[in-house]
């Protein structure tokens, strides 16, 4: 069961690039698994080599116990929805998704019916006559699902399947591909560069990083116990400290200096020995901006520090600050805080900008990480950067509603 | 002054004003058009009605008497050679040109340059210099030839013409799977219909293969040689010299249309149709044929209408019974001076070109209308189902 679909050890380089490096992973039957990565982590390479476009140069593919590795790809039981939909424009609605069918040579009722439940799940019953070019983007999508789902694949692949609809209509889609998975119980494999779209969707994701798998986990596990800096940059936004073990409050906290900045209290769940060298990770909405130094620091377990707010920014759901702690605005710890607007208009004494206050965040919040690379910084947003298109570019999607989960927890 | 939609309606001067951009651009065009192409036409349709001078000229008055004389007992059979080579030029051009336009648009960007100018390369070269070089190739006196009248090379030219007559049964037989196919993979009547007859053409064209080569091989357990150009036959003066040479002329003007729809075809397709199952050659077929579908109509056109009407490849490389109507028309104009009959060939041959585009242009409106037609005929038959859930239109307009 829960090797149903596996990829072991997979390699494929393309020229002098790696494009997919050592890649192992299990996905189980009727699994909604994701593979989410920035563009060029060979994501979509993966899914080529699953649906028998690319060859792997190295390691093996296993479908429901079956090496596949080196089969053509009209010989698996795998079916693609392609990025640009691909339907066939000289066809149907009907003739495109009948298209497998036929190839198979089934008989001409079981054809009619299978196709007939495929407009039925995609809600497009009374427009099969029309050809491709007649119909809107989300609609070529769902012809594109059914045409691909009406085979009763194994797996079934989405290649970016959202990238080319615009924002509302994604939304719509991401519900709808929702409710398909749910009634046709099929293992979908799902590529997306959207962090987005893969925490709504999947059961799992696996997110990728320059052929390399970083981490496999579900969507929550993903966000809140990032394992590398870049999976915690890349979903979402947050805060990196980089310092030393100096003591161990007990069995489950230690102390963690960080230099020009003070003394962290960390949640210590990977057992790290005092004098150990570590890298944090706080996710902005965890910290809390105060005018007054809090009260109550349950016992020891709340960090709390004097900064100064840098820059500031009201987007709707919440404010986006960017404060400094350190010796000099040009020599300091820049942080990123995200203070969700609960009782807004009762809290009148809003902060400004240059102004000092107390930044606070539970002990529990703060996450170590196995590795750190420094390049993964760059993917978090600058202050600079967000403040001159933040007009534009709403924030990104996740992570308010964590934030409000967040504080719902609490 | 306003019409239906209530906008102000246009006067004369205002609407020439409006158009006159377009006027005056397109002014150029329709005067040239008008005197080299409507005009001359018009005049030879008009000769055939006028009797012949005797000193060669074209005398006065009106008769019907060169429509009369158009039935001369030869003309037939030079109707009938100038319809099929042209038609059997046409198909194995486009039979070569497909995967070569395939190719071609598969190769990376640096190559397809190279390769399209490979193509154009022969038209560097005139015209009457490469059917001239044709004629020093096929000569009785050339390599070629020579080596034919070998031992080695007899033998070599009979295996030849029996792998090509293989191959023309190995093309109908794929051809009719194809067509098999498209009759079973097309949802509409009209499209099975035209499957059909295509598919008994090509299985009439097979059989007639087929029989060739049934007799060939009989004959030469009885009596020795025998095949469609016997070993010692002269290569040039006759038909398939004029076959050769049509499609080694008319090649580029298939390739470079079918390239010109190979290049916007979507590859992705090809994928997607092996990802739901097809095999290689299946997709390509059945996906990538109808994908350039418009290029093979023009390349049909590009190639099948200046066959019909060559006159300098049968004059040059066919013999006194491998004429076709070009040849007809010039010996009737020029050595004969006897223009209304001239004219009355054109007439025909023209009318003869126009049948093909004729056909296209039918086709493509029928189809426009039969799209609508059965859109509609099939949304009326379906809106019973549509009716019963309230909500699912909702949704439809909420997605598009």
């Amino acid at each position: 069961m829960d090797d149903f679909l596996v990829f072991k050890g997979v390699t494929k380089r393309f020229g002098a690039m790696t494009a997919v490096d050592d890649v192992t992973f299990n996905v189980k039957r009727g699994e909604f698994f994701s593979l989410l990565g920035p563009s060029g982590c060979g994501k979509t390479t993966l899914l080529r080599m699953l649906a028998g476009f690319e060859r792997p140069d190295a390691g093996r593919i296993f479908l429901d116990g079956k090496d596949v590795t080196a089969m053509p790809p009209d010989k698996r039981r795998v079916n693609t929805v392609f990025q640009n939909y691909a339907l066939f424009p000289h066809l149907t609605l009907w003739d495109n998704i009948a298209f497998g069918l036929r190839l198979q040579r089934r008989p001409k009722d079981e054809i009619e019916e299978r196709v007939r439940r495929m407009l039925r799940l995609i809600q497009m019953e009374g427009q099969e006559w029309k050809k491709p070019t007649q119909i809107s983007g989300g609609q070529k999508q769902r012809v594109a699902i059914a045409r691909a789902l009406v085979l009763e694949p194994q797996v079934l692949l989405l290649d970016e399947p959202l990238a080319a609809l615009d924002l509302k209509l994604r939304q719509h889609m991401q519900i709808e591909l929702d409710r398909i998975h749910d009634q046709v119980g099929i293992t979908f494999l799902y590529v997306t560069h959207d962090q987005g779209e893969a925490m709504s969707l999947s059961d799992r994701i696996a997110v990728m990083n320059r052929g390399k798998v970083e981490q496999i986990d579900k969507p929550a596990a993903l966000y809140e116990a990032p394992r590398s800096s870049f999976v915690a940059a890349f979903i979402g936004d947050t805060n990196f400290f980089e310092g030393t073990v100096t003591k161990l409050v007990d069995e489950n906290y230690c102390r963690v200096s960080v230099e020009d900045f003070g003394e962290i209290v960390c949640f210590n769940d990977k057992h790290i020995k005092a004098g150990a060298k570590v890298y944090l990770s706080v996710r902005p909405e965890k910290m809390h901006l105060t005018h007054e130094k809090p009260a109550d620091l349950h016992g020891g377990k709340v960090n709390v520090y004097e900064c100064t707010v840098d820059q500031k920014i009201y987007q709707g759901a919440y404010t986006r600050f960017w404060v400094w702690r350190g010796a000099s605005k040009d020599d300091c710890w820049e942080l990123s805080v995200m203070q969700v607007h609960n009782r807004y208009l009762l809290d009148q004494q809003e902060i400004g900008w240059d102004e000092k206050v107390w930044l606070s965040w539970h002990a529990d919040d703060g996450f170590m990480l196995e590795s750190y690379a420094e390049q993964d910084e760059a993917m978090l947003p600058h202050p600079t950067e967000e403040a001159s298109d933040a007009g534009a570019a709403p924030a990104p999607a996740p992570a308010p509603a964590g934030a409000a989960d967040a504080e719902a927890a609490k | 002054m306003t019409d239906a939609a209530g906008r102000p309606r246009m006067g004369l001067w205002r609407r020439i004003r409006h158009h006159g951009g377009e006027l005056a651009l397109t002014a150029p065009s329709f005067l040239w058009m008008t005197f080299f192409f409507v005009v001359p036409t018009a005049i030879v349709f008009m000769l055939t009605f006028r009797p012949t001078a005797v000193d060669g000229g074209i005398g006065t008055g009106w008769t019907l008497e060169t429509w009369k004389t158009i039935s001369n007992p030869n003309y037939p059979s030079i109707v009938w050679r100038t319809i099929w080579l042209s038609v059997v030029a046409t198909a194995l051009s486009i039979g070569i040109a497909l995967p070569c336009a395939f190719a071609m648009a598969r190769t990376s960007a640096k190559w397809r340059s190279v390769l399209v100018g490979l193509v154009i390369l022969p038209f560097w070269t005139s015209f009457l210099i490469r059917v001239f070089a044709w004629k020093n190739l096929l000569h009785p006196q050339a390599a070629l030839a020579r080596a034919l009248h070998t031992d080695l090379g007899a033998a070599g030219f009979l295996a030849l013409q029996d792998v090509m007559l293989f191959a023309l049964l190995f093309g109908a037989g794929c051809l009719s799977v194809f067509l098999l196919n498209s009759w079973r993979m097309s949802s509409t009547a009209r499209g099975k219909a035209a499957c059909a007859a295509l598919l008994a053409a090509t299985v009439a064209g097979a059989l007639w293969c087929a029989k060739l080569w049934i007799a060939f091989a009989s004959a030469r357990i009885g009596a020795g040689v025998c095949s469609i150009v016997p070993p010692g036959a002269p290569l040039l003066y006759n038909s398939l010299a004029i076959l050769v040479v049509m499609v080694y002329t008319y090649l580029p003007f298939a390739i470079l249309p079918l390239y010109a729809a190979a290049e916007k075809f979507d590859f992705a397709l090809l994928e997607a149709a092996l990802d739901l199952g097809a095999r290689p050659v299946r997709a390509f077929v059945n996906v990538f044929v109808p994908g350039v579908k418009a290029g093979i109509y023009s390349a049909v056109l590009m190639v099948l209408i200046p066959a019909l009407g060559s006159y300098v490849i049968p004059d040059m490389v066919g013999g006194p019974d491998a004429e076709m109507i070009g040849s007809k028309i010039y010996q009737r104009a020029i050595p004969d001076r006897n223009l209304p009959h001239a004219s009355a060939l054109s007439a025909l041959l023209m009318l003869g070109v126009l049948v093909p585009p004729g056909i296209a242009w039918l086709v493509f409106r029928r189809r426009h209308i039969g799209a609508t037609e059965t859109d509609v005929v099939r949304s009326l038959g379906s809106s019973s189902n549509m009716g019963n859930s309230g909500g699912r239109r909702r949704r439809e307009g909420g997605a598009s």
